[in-house]
């Protein structure tokens, strides 16, 4: 397994609950993982949590490996080792990846030193990477300052740059949520085509994003987090077809679509925790239309579901069967009635 | 670029005008009579010899019109003669300037080099003990008036260790540099608490961007962030700030110059001041004005230099 995080909780000081509660996921070479969830779930921390970029006074328990690597264990030349070839993070803002009053060639160059390339070599280097992410006119790009780009030319250079030094593990946090949709589109070909190019040492891609269909379209499988929790995880296909955690289903129900004639767009009422609530129970008691007293005081823990994957709801059976009338837009409408 | 400067270049003469004028009439309002002074002193003083005085020194004129007759000549740089040396105002600068812009540049060096090195510290060890001894101890020598410290400096490696001499301008590169030690530390010191500070501001705001982040998360040595990506991003403030304390420099050696017997221009006005001495007072006034200026229009044009955004806006 490629990146292997187990059971991992991170604590702030003066928050009444985790960052992350008992997460657990696992991204495997050539795949492509999907992490949905909404602001402050949790899945940036998850992604930073890889490159053991917390904050300083945070507490984490549990374990990190990538490529067999004990991430939280490691500190100094190990740990800049770790960042610089062997995990990827592309940011969700090229333009504030990049420092504003240095050359978009430095951007690159001082990556490629990091992984051993002399200047010269460095140089020629960071041209041909500019060109491998379909920057035109590379030799022009590497002299330009930031400024002179545009937010998608810059993502590409922000692409550029996580592949500098070969990683094993590819990090993109909302990499593409900044970007408008033609140029969201290049990109998400751009990352997909990595996956291709790579042979025996193709890189894992842990894509967080908060579009679930985007993610289902995407990834093979897709981890839905709420609340610093992964409340469900499972196929793309699977999950998108039959959501079973009631999470998940309101974040289906949240976007519209266009094969629907009937169905309303029904946001999920209330809001998303911050870190100032603390839980007894199921973090989502409070927004979801099955709970009932005992999941207030229900620790969720993940349930294996019969089509493989995992949900942490006390409440599956219900909400399963709610899911297998769903092909049937009529009569869920009716189903959720009588469940409220 | 060109147009940026040049601009900078017009407005840089509409100061120096508007400045002229003001000195002219500050010391022309000053108290006492230079024609007294002129004429050898109240003893024996006939008015028909001072009003021989004022005729030869056009005092008698109005002030539009000696201001006129001075800035007239002054733009054909005559700066006029001395009315207690004699001599031509333009040579008395010439041989006193070189020594006040050694002073400046040497506390230059040391606020620049000290000063800067101390803010960096002081921010990337922030909230340690080196962070609090850089404040702390550059807050303590800002405290300390210049003609304190230089009589502290003067009584401790003067006299009691003798490494420098108390006195003097010296001779030579090696001899200059080893007589205006002391002088340019004191001068230096009370620079050192402003420039750090900024210095360490200035690295704190750079620091908490989000490129820095970035270039943590992608495995840089820690020291090419600092000096890369932090500090090379926070130069914007500290340059403005090191011109602007060098600039304030150049007029405010008098103490430092009085207090080590270094005869710079910050000496010659005093005695100019003190003697009525209308022409040196003037040119020195203006020198120093100009002084300022210059130094504040290199650090705008050497703006987008650091920042290429800037270049961007201005065009």
């Amino acid at each position: 397994m490629l990146l292997d995080i187990e059971h991992l909780t991170v604590r702030l000081p003066g928050t009444a609950r985790p960052v992350l509660t008992d997460v657990t996921l696992r991204v495997a070479s050539g795949e492509v993982v999907g992490l949905v969830g909404e602001s402050g779930s949790g899945k940036s921390t998850t992604a930073n949590a890889a490159l053991r970029l917390l904050p300083g006074d945070a507490t984490a328990t549990g374990r990190i490996t990538v490529d067999g690597t004990d991430v939280l264990s490691l500190t100094g030349d190990a740990l800049r080792a770790h960042r610089s070839r062997t995990v990827a993070m592309v940011h969700q803002d090229p333009r504030s990846a990049l420092n504003p009053v240095r050359r978009v060639g430095d951007f690159l160059t001082e990556r490629l030193r990091g992984a051993g390339l002399d200047q010269r070599a460095a140089r020629a280097r960071a041209v041909e990477l500019l060109a491998a992410v379909g920057l035109s006119d590379p030799e022009r790009r590497v002299r330009q300052r930031p400024h002179e780009l545009s937010g998608g030319m810059l993502q590409r250079v922000v692409i550029a740059g996580a592949l500098a030094a070969e990683p094993r593990l590819l990090l993109a946090d909302e990499a593409t949520s900044a970007l408008d949709v033609t140029t969201q589109a290049e990109i998400l070909a751009l990352l997909r085509s990595l996956r291709t190019s790579g042979g025996d040492r193709t890189p894992g891609m842990l894509f967080i994003t908060h579009d679930l269909q985007l993610a289902a379209a995407y990834c093979d499988r897709v981890y839905v987090m709420y609340a610093g929790r992964v409340v469900e995880e499972g196929s793309a296909d699977d999950l998108f077809a039959r959501p079973r955690h009631p999470y998940t289903r309101g974040l289906l129900d949240c976007s519209p679509t266009l094969d629907t004639e009937t169905r309303e767009i029904r946001p999920i009422p209330g809001r998303p925790p911050s870190l100032a609530d603390a839980f007894t129970g199921c973090e989502f008691a409070a927004r979801c239309p099955w709970a009932e007293a005992a999941c207030e005081t229900w620790r969720p823990e993940p349930v294996a579901l019969d089509g493989g994957g995992t949900a942490a709801c006390r409440r599956l059976p219900v909400t399963g069967a709610a899911t297998a009338t769903a092909t049937d837009t009529d009569t869920v409408t009716v189903t959720e009635g009588s469940v409220r | 670029m060109l147009a940026r400067i040049s601009r900078r270049l017009a407005g840089l003469l509409a100061t120096l005008f508007a400045a002229s004028f003001v000195i002219f009439a500050a010391v022309y309002a000053a108290p006492g009579d230079p024609a007294v002074f002129l004429a050898g002193g109240r003893d024996k003083l006939t008015p028909e010899k001072l009003e021989l005085v004022r005729q030869q020194y056009h005092l008698d004129e109005p002030l539009a019109e000696q201001y006129g007759r001075w800035l007239w000549d002054g733009v054909h740089l005559d700066l006029g003669r001395s009315f207690k040396y004699s001599d031509q105002v333009a040579d008395l600068l010439a041989a006193r300037l070189p020594t006040t812009l050694a002073l400046v540049a040497y506390a230059t060096v040391l606020f620049v080099v000290i000063g800067v090195g101390a803010g960096v510290l002081a921010a990337v060890r922030r909230g340690s003990w080196v962070d609090s001894t850089v404040v702390g101890g550059t807050t303590l020598a800002a405290s300390v008036p210049s003609f304190v410290s230089a009589i502290a400096l003067v009584a401790l490696f003067g006299v009691q260790l003798g490494w420098f001499p108390v006195t003097g301008g010296g001779e030579g590169v090696g001899g200059t540099l080893h007589h205006l030690t002391l002088p340019a530390v004191s001068l230096a010191l009370g620079a050192l608490a402003l420039i750090s500070r900024v210095t360490r501001q200035a690295m704190v705001d750079a620091g908490a961007a989000d490129h820095v982040e970035v270039a943590r998360a992608s495995g840089l040595p820690e020291r090419e962030i600092v000096r890369r990506h932090v500090l090379r991003n926070a130069l914007g403030p500290i340059v403005t700030m090191c011109g602007l304390v060098m600039a304030g420099m150049l007029a405010g050696t008098v103490v430092v110059e009085t207090a080590f017997g270094i005869s710079g221009i910050g000496s010659l006005l005093v005695g100019a001041i003190n003697t009525h001495d209308f022409p040196v007072a003037q040119a020195v006034l203006l020198l120093m004005v100009t002084g300022y200026i210059v130094v504040t229009t290199l650090v705008d044009l050497l703006h987008p230099l650091l920042d290429p955004r800037v270049k961007e806006r201005a065009a």
